[in-house]
């Protein structure tokens, strides 16, 4: 092949869990994250620690507006088990997508999740 | 007498349908196949339609020939399935009991999901492929196009057969050149994704084909509305694409009967169990194909693999046994490339693809993650195997449910 070729390493995902987790000192704590930064554990993310990442995400000053969606996010994962989609913070969260991508512009989901302390959304099939 | 009562006789449908009457007491059970319409399209095939490769009758036989005598087959539309009552009611008033029911409704794109793709332009500068009928225009526009932007826009994910609209590209690349009108032409290819594929591997390999051959791909994208009069896209986040000749491959959603009966999820996709294929909300009820919410890939092989453990399972059920959680996601996709030439992926949930030979190891004759001329000449002899083993779940030879290593270059660590 002609290119220089980075392959994932594809059983990575089977062995991941024997792995360490990296953690990083947020807001006064320690949480754990994975290698891109997003929480491994939700339930260690607090409201002072969404100031400090939307900074770190180049959102600035957090809104009524980002706390609706983060809200929202929080709330659906915590009952669904997975992240939703941009159709489902539309239909379920009453966050037209519009809004969605001027709060958080540049993958308006990926940033807001990992404001909010959350996984990434599922990479699609 | 007892019915297990399949919905949809699309692949996977048609692929129980035929498993299970080998397999049930039919003297006990009675096996149900509902599907609207008459006929069975080759899907894989609506690909080489607009290229003038295939026309409408290299794709369509009739359903019924793949329906086996024994099973009870009755053409009609879906009204509804109250699954609290055991009961599907038809569109003609028919109601029918079941005590097992099988949802094999499948996925379709609903164009009217992307704001001003239907209005001005469609089916004149804006076509899909993923109909007959749009696959059809298609190949009469692609006709009289004498150069200009021609962009490819995958729109929304999930979709079924994911690597469809890439291959269109590269096909169009072929195409174009074979035409010599390549180099008038602006080839580009518009994604949701942030690389060219939802496979990371794979994406290192066809995204550097992208490049080669001078094909834009322009990444990240969420559409907001398409203006057909302007001729161009536009995102949520304003980035404008201008277009003289648009293929869209627009939003898949499962059936809008399973909206209908309160079934699905935004898209209309079954809550499915991962790994039996039972429905995540009723026991006696189970999901097939590309009407699941299942993280597998929407395509043929995948059905087809899920028909092998899902034909186990509702045996076990039958027998009040714990069902087998035997499906692991497992694809095997032929990706044309152009030119002759394609690439073989085989993964599974866990495993992306790599590089190897499939289904032999050494001896193949198919070559993983690699583009060869025996993987185009496989893709293209895949339509008889389709109509003749896959439908009539017939053995294919060497190839597994379950996804194997065997073939397969993995990396040395491994635990």
């Amino acid at each position: 092949m002609k290119h220089p070729v980075h392959f994932v390493d594809p059983v990575k995902k089977i062995t991941e869990q024997e792995d360490k987790m990296p953690t990083r000192e947020i807001a006064g704590a320690t949480v754990d994250v994975n290698e891109e930064g997003y929480f491994t554990n939700p339930d260690q993310w607090t409201e002072a620690m969404a100031a400090v990442l939307a900074q770190e995400e180049e959102i600035g000053e957090l809104t009524d507006g980002h706390r609706k969606v983060i809200n929202f996010l929080r709330q659906d994962y915590k009952e669904k088990g997975v992240m939703p989609s941009i159709r489902r913070v539309k239909n379920a969260g009453g966050i037209p997508t519009k809004e969605l991508y001027d709060l958080f512009p540049g993958g308006p989901l990926k940033k807001s999740s990992k404001i909010a302390g959350l996984p990434k959304p599922a990479s699609c099939v | 007498m007892k019915r297990v009562l399949i919905l949809g006789a699309g692949s996977a449908g048609t692929m129980m349908a035929n498993h299970l009457v080998k397999k049930l007491d039919l003297g006990q059970w009675k096996i149900t196949v509902v599907d609207q319409h008459k006929t069975h399209y080759y899907q894989p095939g609506f690909l080489f339609i607009p290229f003038g490769t295939y026309s409408k009758k290299d794709v369509c036989k009739d359903k019924a020939g793949f329906i086996p005598k024994k099973v009870e087959y009755i053409q009609q539309g879906i009204d509804v399935i109250k699954a609290e009552e055991n009961t599907v009611l038809l569109e003609g008033g028919q109601r029918l009991d079941y005590d097992i029911l099988i949802i094999a409704t499948g996925a379709k794109i609903v164009p009217d999901e992307i704001e001003g793709l239907t209005d001005e332009g469609w089916m004149t500068d804006a076509f899909d492929f993923y109909t007959v009928e749009g696959a059809l225009a298609l190949a009469e526009r692609l006709k009289t196009f004498e150069g200009g932007k021609l962009v490819v826009h995958l729109c929304e994910m999930p979709i079924k057969c994911p690597v469809a609209p890439l291959e269109f590209t590269l096909l169009a690349d072929s195409y174009l050149r074979k035409r010599g009108i390549r180099d008038k032409t602006e080839l580009i290819y518009i994604s949701p994704l942030s690389e060219a594929f939802t496979k990371h591997n794979c994406s290192v390999v066809l995204g550097g084909m992208l490049t080669d051959k001078d094909i834009r791909f322009v990444s990240d994208y969420a559409v907001e509305r398409v203006d057909g009069a302007a001729k161009k896209i536009i995102s949520f986040d304003e980035r404008e694409v201008d277009y003289d000749l648009l293929v869209s491959i627009p939003t898949n959603m499962g059936d809008a009967a399973i909206e209908r009966s309160g079934l699905g999820d935004d898209l209309n996709f079954v809550p499915t169990h991962k790994h039996t294929l039972q429905s995540r909300a009723h026991e006696n009820i189970f999901v097939i194909g590309d009407a699941t919410d299942l993280p597998s890939s929407k395509a043929g092989s995948v059905a087809h693999f899920q028909a092998d453990v899902l034909t186990e399972n509702i045996q076990l059920y039958i027998d009040g046994k714990p069902l087998k959680e035997d499906f692991d996601g497992h694809a095997n996709c032929f990706i044309e490339s152009g030119n002759g030439k394609a690439f073989l992926i085989d993964f599974n949930y866990d495993l992306e693809p790599v590089q190897g030979t499939f289904p032999l190891p050494g001896i193949g004759p198919f070559s993983l993650l690699k583009e060869t001329r025996i993987n185009h000449w496989g893709k293209m002899a895949f339509r008889w195997i389709y109509w003749n083993l896959l439908l009539k779940a017939r053995p294919m030879p060497g190839i597994t449910t379950r996804m194997t290593t065997v073939g397969k270059k993995l990396p040395k660590a491994t635990t």
